[in-house]
């Protein structure tokens, strides 16, 4: 296994949600990665995002992991979720905070300022 | 490939399909929307569903030919 893949998968694994996505938070640089993140963020998803755009590598070692051919992906507690039609489907049901609340508690929505982002190409 | 192509494929992996559709969402040829209603999708998570999606388009997913896809799938209750 090579090192990005490495630090790719410990990201899904240990972040309690992970996004990976297109530009940051700060700066998306795609529609559905927004999508994706404003879904996140109206169920109230303590977020780690991960930009995929500085390699191609990381889109790459993110699909084989996955076996999910686009992006934006999304994982809670390792298992992943689905894209931006997914997350969006599953917020406007109420599921996401159903399964946000599952997997990592009650008192998921901790006040955060901002998401975190982590750099898998470790520079 | 166009529009017949997409459509072609999804009905040979959805062949019962009640509603099947695929648009081009921005007229780039490119940027498609699919809609998909199917007894294949009936007791599948959303990610399941999904991939059954990605699996019957994966040339045209891996060839460039998809830049984005949209999918709305629907199980036939």
């Amino acid at each position: 296994m090579t090192e990005l893949r490495e630090r790719i998968q410990t990201v899904v694994s240990d972040e309690p949600v992970a996004l990976f996505m297109k530009g940051t938070p700060g700066l998306i640089m795609c529609g559905n990665s927004d999508r994706a993140l404003r879904a996140l963020r109206a169920a109230g998803a303590p977020v780690t995002a991960v930009n995929i755009l500085p390699d191609p590598r990381i889109r790459q070692e993110l699909s084989d992991i996955s076996g999910w051919p686009t992006v934006p992906q999304v994982f809670i507690r390792g298992e992943l979720v689905g894209g931006a039609d997914i997350v969006e489907e599953l917020a406007a049901s109420g599921e996401l905070e159903q399964k946000l609340e599952q997997a990592l508690g009650a008192d998921y929505r901790r006040p955060q300022p901002e998401e975190r982002v982590v750099d898998v190409l470790g520079s | 490939m166009g529009l017949d192509r997409l459509e072609e494929l999804l009905h040979g992996a959805f062949p019962d399909a009640r509603e099947l559709s695929v648009a081009d969402r921005t007229g780039t040829g490119d940027h498609f929307q699919v809609t998909v209603e199917s007894r294949r999708f009936e007791g599948l998570s959303l990610v399941d569903q999904h991939r059954l999606v990605y699996d019957a388009l994966a040339e045209p997913l891996a060839d460039g030919t998809i830049h984005e896809l949209r999918i709305k799938t629907k199980g036939l209750a």
